[in-house]
């Protein structure tokens, strides 16, 4: 007779030694998310993390859920790290790229709307190049954060965002103007280039923003002293604006940007061509004005290379 | 091993970061340079003043893409526009190889800008891994990731950094940027040897170095790369030459950025471990 194997009741009933649970995909995903609300989560008033997190619960036990601590930093300190370098990045950005809206504002209100912009509008771009690319539609959405005269603040923002698009926009191939003779001026319809952008302001800050420039250089060559020498001389520089219409056109030209001032005729035949308007129209809605010096216009924006191809 | 299937089978030597502050030095000295490496972001532009300067540099120079914002580690699907705008400079700069980081930083389609510390498990892996071969096969060109310095470590990991690496690499048949200065930097925060990290990685898939300088605080060491490359981080340097061969070495400094010739001079530093190698193994 066959006798079946002894059971050993002892081993069967040995739990097996369980295997730690493995991250699924989800759970990947999930711990960025919670990762990236807190490095993203705007600093408490010390500068630091803060101490709470969105649902309430104390931050060092949220922190503590998923970092892990070590004998010299909790999990919040470590957690904190990112946190702080996140803003200092993204701030640094913005100063550097709104100099001009700074100005305007003051230290103060010009760190508020950073804050504030920064924490509506993060990047959703692979480059900080565009972290701006919001600011003038946040400025017009939320005027309290911007002290009066507002209109100047939001024109130093259109103008410091159609710099960035004039340093590295593309630029097309030039038009060759011969290429328009015989053709019908109601079938032309003339293309600006990507590089351009036509503005109309309700102050003067072209000049108000190179002057800002040359100071920011004059600092960088000197010495931290020059801080406060700064900041008072931009509040000179603000009290000397005055209201005042300005046209102008922000290009790009042997790969330097230029401000370029245009009289009321011009802008609204820039931006006749800009909407897509024919030649024709163009020319027809500008009426009397520029009448006899459209053909210098046009040699003078061809030279430029401003219109790149018919479409 | 310097030419491998993931360097594209070059032998490139000492390089250094193409920085602006340098530009004008670069492109009206000309100064003799085995090679520099361009942060691809920087020239994903349509136009203007970065891609004519890159032109000029590309007339005189070698260039090597290497990429802050790729994210392999985010777990979300890879940007389209990004990766497009980035094989179109692969074809303008014909970088033999491109570089990114073994990071992660953008969820939701909300971006960090940050190289942020991946958690140390295979599910990590896996998606990490399948996102660099999507590169790669789009790009066309080989991939090498690089380690990353970090502040925190997660409690889910289930490996070591160095076993994730390692990890990440075999899964995607891709190259390594082997960051001495990282492993330094994050030997020190987290308490672990780097000789064993360096003595645990597949050598053979090492594409590049990058050495750099770094900022000691009191309770840990933040990766600033604003300083000469200190000596510890150098004989790690040496360690892994033994292990993985004179490959194509790179310096970077991105912040108080001085002179070129401060730069250069400082990454120049790596021929001596290099010769020093070569002599030992020669006699051996």
């Amino acid at each position: 007779m066959k006798r079946s194997k002894p059971i050993d009741l002892l081993k069967t009933s040995k739990p097996k030694p369980l295997r730690p649970k493995r991250q699924t995909a989800q759970e990947f995903l999930e711990l960025q998310r919670l990762m990236a609300g807190a490095v993203m989560r705007p600093l408490a008033r010390d500068g630091g993390m803060q101490g709470r997190w969105d649902d309430g619960r104390p931050m060092p036990q949220v922190a503590g859920s998923f970092i892990k601590p070590n004998d010299r930093l909790t999990s919040f300190e470590r957690l904190e790290i990112y946190n702080r370098q996140y803003w200092l990045r993204i701030k640094d950005c913005f100063y550097d790229d709104y100099p001009g809206v700074r100005a305007v504002l003051g230290d103060g209100a010009f760190e508020r709307l950073a804050s504030a912009y920064l924490k509506e509008h993060p990047s959703h771009s692979f480059t900080l190049r565009n972290l701006g690319r919001s600011l003038v539609a946040f400025l017009e959405k939320e005027p309290r954060l911007i002290p009066p005269p507002r209109e100047l603040a939001i024109d130093m923002a259109r103008l410091e965002w159609a710099h960035i698009e004039a340093f590295d926009n593309e630029a097309k191939a030039p038009l060759e103007m011969d290429s328009l003779l015989g053709a019908d001026p109601a079938e032309i319809h003339l293309q600006l280039q990507p590089h351009l952008t036509l503005l109309r302001f309700g102050y003067a800050v072209d000049e108000f923003l190179i002057q800002v420039k040359q100071g920011e250089r004059l600092r960088s060559e000197a010495s931290n002293a020059m801080d406060q020498h700064q900041s008072r001389r931009r509040a000179r520089l603000k009290r000397t604006l005055k209201p005042e219409t300005v046209f102008l056109a922000v290009h790009r030209h042997h790969d330097t940007v230029f401000y370029k001032r245009l009289n009321s005729a011009q802008f609204r035949l820039l931006s006749a061509f800009r909407a897509n308007a024919s030649l024709e129209q163009a020319c027809l809605d500008l009426g009397d004005a520029g009448a006899g010096d459209v053909q210098s216009w046009f040699q003078g924006w061809a030279a430029l290379g401003w219109f790149c191809q018919l479409q | 091993m310097p030419a491998n299937a993931f360097n594209g089978f070059t032998d490139y030597g000492i390089g250094i970061g193409l920085r602006v502050p340098h530009y004008d030095h670069i492109l009206t000295e000309k100064p003799a340079v085995d090679w520099f490496e361009i942060i691809s972001e920087n020239f994903m532009v349509d136009g203007g003043r970065p891609l004519k300067v890159l032109d000029q540099i590309l007339e005189q120079y070698r260039v090597v893409q290497h990429g802050v914002s790729t994210y392999f580690g985010s777990a979300e699907p890879l940007n389209r526009e990004h990766l497009k705008k980035l094989k179109r400079l692969v074809k303008r700069t014909n970088t033999p190889w491109v570089s990114d980081h073994l990071c992660w930083g953008s969820v939701d389609g909300r971006y960090t800008h940050d190289l942020l510390p991946m958690p140390y498990t295979f599910a990590a892996a896996k998606v990490t891994a399948r996102k660099i071969r999507e590169t790669r096969d789009f790009l066309e060109v080989p991939i090498a990731v690089e380690n990353v310095s970090s502040y925190a470590e997660f409690h889910v990991s289930e490996m070591t950094e160095w076993e994730f690496l390692g990890e990440v690499v075999e899964q995607a048949d891709c190259g390594i940027l082997l960051d001495v200065n990282n492993i330094y930097v994050s030997s020190r925060n987290h308490s672990f040897d780097p000789r064993d990290y360096l003595d645990n990685i597949p050598a053979h898939r090492v594409a590049q170095f990058h050495i750099a300088g770094h900022s000691k605080f009191e309770k840990y060491i933040l990766d600033t790369h604003d300083h000469p490359v200190i000596d510890p981080v150098w004989k790690l340097y040496q360690h892994v030459l033994r292990r993985a061969g004179r490959t194509a070495t790179l310096l970077e400094w991105d912040a108080h950025i001085p002179s070129f010739d401060e730069v250069h001079r400082e990454a120049l530093k790596a021929n001596r471990f290099i010769e020093n190698f070569e002599a030992k193994t020669v006699a051996a």
